[in-house]
């Protein structure tokens, strides 16, 4: 009787809507079988308070992977990832992206209810991190992540994600010991703001040797990177940011001290805290900024950290860097190749998308060379490792210069360029007003000198880009695009050319309609659904997740014919997979979807219908793209040419059937036109052209998916906003120009003052602070400003 | 005026104090978490064996 209400089916343990393959357990309909597990564990270790702490707080386990973690009971594995290693105690920390609500929290730190062997655990949400304390003794690294997969919450382990960010802390120790002094300079320096008289003078000394006291720590420790990094730049016969600021700095210090020890003045100290305070403040936000928003694009990561090598006793999980020339290895399906190696079977195909942007999977014969970085399609195979990692050649494909984009950033280079000349317009301003004062008034030559260096620090102008980028990078994180990093929105600012990619971006990737004609038997489909996964072509991948029939199969001669289809034999038959004429089939079929024939031995077999549906309003946002949306990179056939030529307008070029590496030659073209291209594609067949473009965007529908190659992830839902996006980052560069406006401003003022010998440390102790925090508040509230006029929140 | 002299004693002294205080608290990793800690204090420790949630 309950047959046609499965669609208000919701899963009890994911949310997810329940669709064919609906379990039942205890009256809950579940998802799938990896929910149900999931429950069935909860349920008989009396867990259950999980599901009542936050609505439906598990995550689907539909597209499980596999993942197993055999590796970590390797001693080197270990060493890398304990923190603490003794017989009895054990104590390891994992990274779990699927940690996102209460219930997460508080499942995570029961588990000591799920096994003995775990002592103690703890969550830190902002990290999405469990510490795992744990006996050795009862339980092994390898079961304990095990163990949290089996609840849903897989680690992710990667060997580059192992570092501790201890620097953080000195950082925030030097802004406390910074913001300490500044205060209680400017406590002891209130007598001298109000003017006591002379007869308190020997107080006023005694302040200000308190003054200098406090001062030294701000100097030697709170600004000690300023100095370093001035003193390394003279090295290199450079000048950078923090010369000016250096010299600012040391010639401040330098004033005070000698007028507070000749007891000739009370010195500048109260600004020269102060300004230390802020500088580091404006640093101190530049990095909170980026560790909430930066992910991790070391290619290691990518790889998988062991790989079963060959012993005297069978296959063993080994670390991948100690592999050795001459190792036997054994690759499994999806598997990457870790380090160049000879082909022990008689055949493999390797996909190499992730080297050469090229998906189609490449036949290797036995004894022939497979490259690291290849993928392995279909069934395991074994290998003989040639070159180790470290010298392979994917590393020297990543370092090559097409795999890089200009690493400096703008704005940087901009701020050193104007330090530069900045530097040498003060310094010649500086001697000028010497020999002037020299000649006229020499007893207060240093004095002027010596100001005039001092207000030359152009902190404004270090502060403005910082915070500007910083808070830019913060608004497009709340509007679900995550970018890499601040030099991203500088290079979203000069896009002038959009090119998209079709499936998965402008049209929902994850979700087609399959209609299926004609019977097959179940075999068949297992056929089927067996060479649909050795491509990975997206139609190809769509009919392997729709069909479910599973037989062990023998595939002799398989090939892939690019455009065309996939053929190869099993049990003496040939299966043609593909389009029409490919496959020999003549038919009409609606022009409306993509089809993909199956012929048996040259007979049709049956026919899959995919029609994925176009996101919805797409078409107002390319309209308001305008002459910017120039493209439509396609790897499909041109099936839907009209309702793509109806979406985009009669201006866009159309291009289909395009293979990874001629998208990726087309965007080359396009910059070779002195166009700035912004590619929006999904990152499974254009990772290439992402990585080409000069901001690829890879669109997601699942947060918790990674591509490699992109500069930002933009979740599906938001690519409506694409246009608004490029429209904010372009306030950038106005706001940056006149927050570096303000800073000139200020500092002319503070110079003028300089030069006529009128600046008194009241006027620096003002003008200082208030060009900083002026610039600072300028800059976020403009960011904001621009924010909600773009209709950004 | 020699009592400025002792309060200024004083009052550097605790401010180095809570300096040090907060010095300590970061090394001990107070700051690295600051949502969790509010989210635990409220789960409730059931007692074992305690029938089956059927909600």
């Amino acid at each position: 009787m309950a047959t046609e209400v499965t669609y208000d089916l919701v899963c009890f343990h994911c949310g997810q809507q329940c669709e064919d393959e609906t379990q039942w357990f205890h009256d809950k309909p579940f998802c799938c079988q990896g929910c149900m597990t999931v429950y069935e564990i909860l349920d008989t270790n009396n867990l259950c308070t999980y599901y009542t702490l936050d609505q439906k707080p598990g995550t689907t386990r539909k597209q499980k992977t596999d993942e197993t973690y055999g590796y970590l009971d390797d001693a080197d594995a270990q060493k890398k990832l304990l923190t603490f290693q003794s017989p009895t105690f054990a104590k390891v920390t994992f990274f779990v992206p699927a940690i996102h609500c209460t219930s997460c929290i508080w499942l995570l730190e029961n588990l000591h209810k799920l096994s003995d062997g775990v002592i103690h655990s703890e969550v830190v949400f902002g990290k999405k991190s469990v510490t795992i304390d744990y006996n050795p003794e009862k339980i092994s690294l390898a079961h304990v992540a095990d163990l949290i997969a089996s609840v849903g919450y897989a680690p992710k382990i990667t060997l580059a994600a192992q570092h501790d960010k201890k620097s953080d802390n000195t950082l925030a120790t030097k802004v406390a010991i910074a913001g300490f002094c500044f205060g209680n300079v400017m406590l002891f320096s209130f007598p001298e703001y109000l003017g006591i008289d002379h007869n308190d003078a020997y107080l006023m000394r005694l302040f200000s040797k308190l003054n200098l006291a406090l001062a030294i720590p701000v100097l030697f420790y709170s600004g000690i990177d300023y100095l370093t990094s001035a003193f390394k730049s003279f090295k290199q016969k450079q000048i950078n940011i923090d010369v000016p600021i250096a010299a600012g700095l040391i010639a401040l210090f330098a004033r005070s001290s000698y007028d507070i020890i000749t007891a000739t003045g009370p010195g500048y100290l109260d600004s020269f805290t102060g300004l230390v305070f802020f500088l580091l403040i404006g640093r101190w936000f530049q990095s909170k900024t980026y560790e909430s928003l930066s992910f991790d694009r070391d290619f290691t990561s990518y790889f998988p950290l062991a790989v079963s090598k060959l012993e005297k006793d069978g296959w063993k999980p080994t670390v991948v860097h100690k592999l050795k020339q001459h190792d036997q290895i054994r690759i499994r399906n999806m598997e990457l190749v870790p380090a160049d190696s000879i082909l022990l079977d008689s055949h493999a195909y390797i996909d190499y998308s992730f080297v050469t942007g090229e998906s189609k999977p490449v036949k290797v014969k036995q004894a022939e060379l497979v490259y690291a970085g290849g993928r392995l399609i279909g069934t395991p195979v074994t290998l003989v490792v040639e070159k180790s990692t470290s010298q392979s050649h994917l590393t020297s494909l990543w370092n090559n210069d097409a795999f890089k984009k200009t690493e400096e950033s703008q704005y940087q280079k901009v701020i050193d360029r104007a330090a530069r000349k900045f530097t040498w317009i003060v310094l010649g301003i500086a001697i000028i007003t010497a020999t002037y004062w020299y000649i006229t008034y020499p007893s207060q030559m240093w004095l002027v000198l010596t100001s005039v260096l001092m207000v030359a620090c152009p902190c404004a102008l270090a502060l403005a880009a910082p915070f500007t980028l910083g808070s830019m990078l913060r608004v497009a994180g709340r509007n679900k695009l995550y970018l890499k990093n601040a030099d991203i929105i500088e290079r979203m600012a000069s896009i002038d050319t959009v090119v998209f990619d079709k499936t998965g971006t402008v049209t929902h990737g994850s979700e087609p309609t399959i209609l299926i004609d004609g019977k097959p038997n179940e075999y068949t489909l297992a056929c089927i659904k067996t060479l649909t996964s050795f491509s990975t072509h997206p139609l190809s991948s769509h009919v392997t997740n729709f069909l479910h029939q599973r037989a062990d199969i023998t595939v002799d001669k398989f090939k892939e014919l690019p455009g065309k289809g996939i053929e190869a034999f099993i049990d003496g038959r040939l299966f043609k997979i593909g389009s029409a004429t490919f496959t020999g089939i003549t038919e009409k079929v609606s022009p409306t979807a993509s089809h993909v024939f199956v012929s048996i031995d040259g007979q049709f077999s049956c026919r899959f219908s995919i029609t994925t549906a176009i996101r919805k309003d797409i078409g107002a946002m390319i309209k308001r793209l305008g002459s910017r949306a120039f493209a439509l990179l396609s790897g499909d056939h041109d099936h839907d040419k009209e309702a793509m030529r109806a979406l985009f307008g009669a201006d866009v070029e159309l291009h289909f059937n395009q293979s990874p590496q001629e998208k990726l030659e087309h965007i080359k073209n396009l910059q070779a036109q002195g166009r700035k291209v912004m590619m929006i594609g999904d990152g499974l067949n254009d990772s290439g052209a992402l990585k080409q473009s000069d901001v690829g965007i890879a669109i997601s529908d699942n947060q918790g998916v990674f591509t490699p190659a992109c500069d930002g992830i933009l979740l599906g839902e938001q690519i409506t906003s694409i246009d608004k996006m490029l429209r904010f980052s372009r306030k950038s560069s106005s706001i940056l120009r006149i927050g570096f406006g303000i800073s000139f401003f200020y500092n002319a003022i503070a110079l003028s003052f300089a030069v006529t010998g009128n600046l008194t440390p009241l006027v620096a102790a003002i003008i200082m602070p208030i060009s900083s925090i002026s610039v600072v508040g300028f800059s976020t509230l403009a960011v904001r400003y621009a924010a909600t006029k773009t209709k950004m929140n | 005026m020699g009592i400025i002299i002792i309060l200024i004693c004083i009052s550097l002294l605790i401010a180095v104090l809570f300096l040090g205080v907060f010095y300590w608290n970061m090394k001990n990793g107070q700051y690295d978490d600051t949502y969790t800690p509010s989210v635990r204090m409220l789960f409730e420790d059931k007692p074992e064996g305690e029938p089956k949630d059927n909600h």
